[in-house]
This record gives structure tokens, sequence and C-alpha cells, in this order.
């Protein structure tokens, strides 16, 4: 056998367990937590943490919004809700940006975690998106005198909004969960044609919704800066629930392995026939 | 505190956020007990992976 066949990840194997120790202290972060377990513990570990801190920035972000922030000199108090519009708009293509990341992974590199990833980010981006496209209705009325114009922007974030639904349906549509995710991860792939279209359309097509204002740009002080916190608040918010679906999915994979494990074991002991879950 | 004449619309926002936000966090949270719950119940009648049970 050559020199480098004896090798694991450049460490020589003459002592086996010490060989894979030194392989697993070289692992990447990606590698570490394609380990199941390990991001089990990792997980656990972080979530309080995130918990805690999305809901005393949110928390701040209220206060900053509603006890601080001025009315805006042209939307008066309505300005507020952009203090919400905003991070969801933001947060809703982020979480398609994060399916699209998984699926690639998915897809190419087959990391066990990164359809975990991809189906527990989708019903949280969802939830993102809807509330984008509603508080972004109740600003328009007062705004613009109407709940709903067929606009580039609106359009194209109610696509996205589609898209989602699409890939939950597309996912739940099949018995057979490892072709699911690999057809989901596939259409999610496709549909990220998408996301330059969302963040476009406003330069690309004559749109009543204004361009991105961006961070750095005239939007004053007192109203940028409970923008900002919000949309921290929000992430943090949006990472903790994306754990935490996660960690669920992470479980119900566990689930089901051990009531398989659990009917194969009663069949090879009854003789073939399903018996009784043994005690 | 007087929101001006769009109150209205600044109080649907923000209630709608909290009620989406809500039961997506009251999801997650009771998902993730049932899931535990299952996971517990097996466990506790032997039931093992085939790596690790035989």
């Amino acid at each position: 056998m050559p020199a480098a066949g004896r090798r694991v990840t450049g460490v020589s194997c003459a002592d086996p367990l010490q060989g894979l120790n030194r392989a697993m202290q070289n692992q990447s972060l990606t590698q570490k937590l394609a380990n199941p377990t390990r991001f089990m513990d990792l997980s656990g570990r972080l979530l309080p943490w995130l918990a805690w801190g999305s809901t005393s920035i949110i928390a701040a972000a209220l206060y900053l919004a509603f006890f601080v922030a001025p009315p805006d000199y042209q939307q008066g108090h309505t300005v507020k809700i952009m203090f919400i519009h905003v991070p969801s708009a933001w947060l809703a293509m982020m979480a398609y940006a994060l399916i699209a990341a998984s699926s690639f992974g998915l897809l190419v590199f087959r990391h066990p975690l990164a359809d975990v990833s991809a189906k527990a980010a989708a019903p949280i981006g969802a939830a993102f998106t809807l509330l984008a496209l509603v508080t972004g209705s109740l600003w328009g009325k007062p705004m613009w005198g109407a709940y709903w114009v067929w606009d580039a922007r609106l359009t194209s974030v109610l696509m996205l909004f589609f898209l989602y639904l699409g890939l939950m349906a597309l996912r739940s549509s099949m018995e057979d969960e490892a072709l699911a995710a690999k057809l989901t991860a596939v259409l999610a792939l496709v549909g990220v044609v998408l996301l330059p279209i969302i963040k476009f359309s406003v330069d690309w097509w004559n749109t009543l919704h204004q361009p991105s204002t961006g961070l750095t740009s005239t939007v004053h002080t007192s109203i940028r800066t409970p923008l900002l916190v919000s949309a921290v608040g929000f992430s943090l918010l949006f990472f903790a629930m994306h754990l935490k679906g996660m960690r669920n999915e992470v479980l119900r994979r566990r689930v089901k392995a051990l009531r398989l494990a659990e009917v194969e074991r009663a069949q090879g002991a009854g003789g073939g026939r399903v018996a009784a879950p043994a005690e | 505190m007087d929101l001006g004449p769009h109150a209205v619309f600044i109080v649907a926002s923000y209630l709608g956020a909290a009620a989406v936000l809500a039961a997506l966090i009251g999801w997650l949270v009771l998902d993730g007990r049932r899931q535990a719950r299952a996971l517990e119940e097996l466990e506790a009648r032997g039931v093992r992976r085939r790596s690790r049970g035989g």
C-alpha cells in the first residue's frame, strides 16, 4: 500500500486511535458540525444565548421605536412600520440564500446537516416573507393609498413567498425523504435567480417601491439606529429559530431511525412478522 | 402615546408581527418537546440503533 494510503488527512496511522484523534482535530468547522451529536451539543449551548440576546435586542429596538425615534418628516409615525418591515424583508431573502447554500452543500458535498438546515429554514423564511408582505401592505395603504400594487418589487417578493410554499409542498409530497431532499434542493437552486431580481427590481424597472436606501445613506441617525438595532435583533431571532428547527429535525430523524430499527428487530425476532415492541 | 392618524396601521403591523413570530416560536418549542418525548419513550423501551444495539 502506498504511503498516502496509510494516512488519514495527512496523519500517519502508526497508532490508529492517535491518528484518528489528530485527524478530528484538523477538521474544519463544517466537518466537525457534520456529526449530528456534536451539532446537538454545540447548538444546545448556543441556543439560550441567541434566544436571550435576540429578546433583549428586540426589546431595546421596541423602546427606541416607540419612545426615542421621532416621526418622519414625510411619513409621520408610520415610519415605525419600517422597523419591522425592513428586517423582515432582509431576512426573507437571507433565509432563501441560506436554503440555497444548504442545498448546494447537500447536492455537491453531501453534508449530513445541509438538508436539515434547508428544511428548517423554509418555514421561518416563509414567515418572514409573509411579514414583509403584510407590513409593507399596511404601510402602503396610508402612504400610497393602496394595500397592493403589481409593482416589480412587491410582485417578486410575492413570488418568493410562493416559492417557499412550493419548497415545503414538494418536500412533504414525497415519502422517500432522500429523493425529496434532492428534488427540493434542485428547486431551491433554480429559484435562487429570484434573489437578484428582488434586489435589483427597483433599479431595473420603474417601481412605486422606493429604491434601496442602504444603511449608510441619508436616513437620519434617529431613524437609522432603531432600524439597525431591530435588524440585529430580528437576525439573532432568525438564527435562534433556525437552530431550534435544525435540532428538532435531528431529533425527528433519530426517532424515525429508532422506530425503523424497532420494526426490523421485531421482524427478525418474529420470523418476518411484525411483533409488539421489545421491552 | 399618540401615533397619529395612521395608528391603526402601525398597531396592526406590530400585532401581526408578534402573532406570526409567537406562532412560529410556539410551533418550534412544541415540536421539539414532541420529538424529545418520542425519543425518550423509544430509548426507555430499550430500542437502539443497529450500530449500537446490534
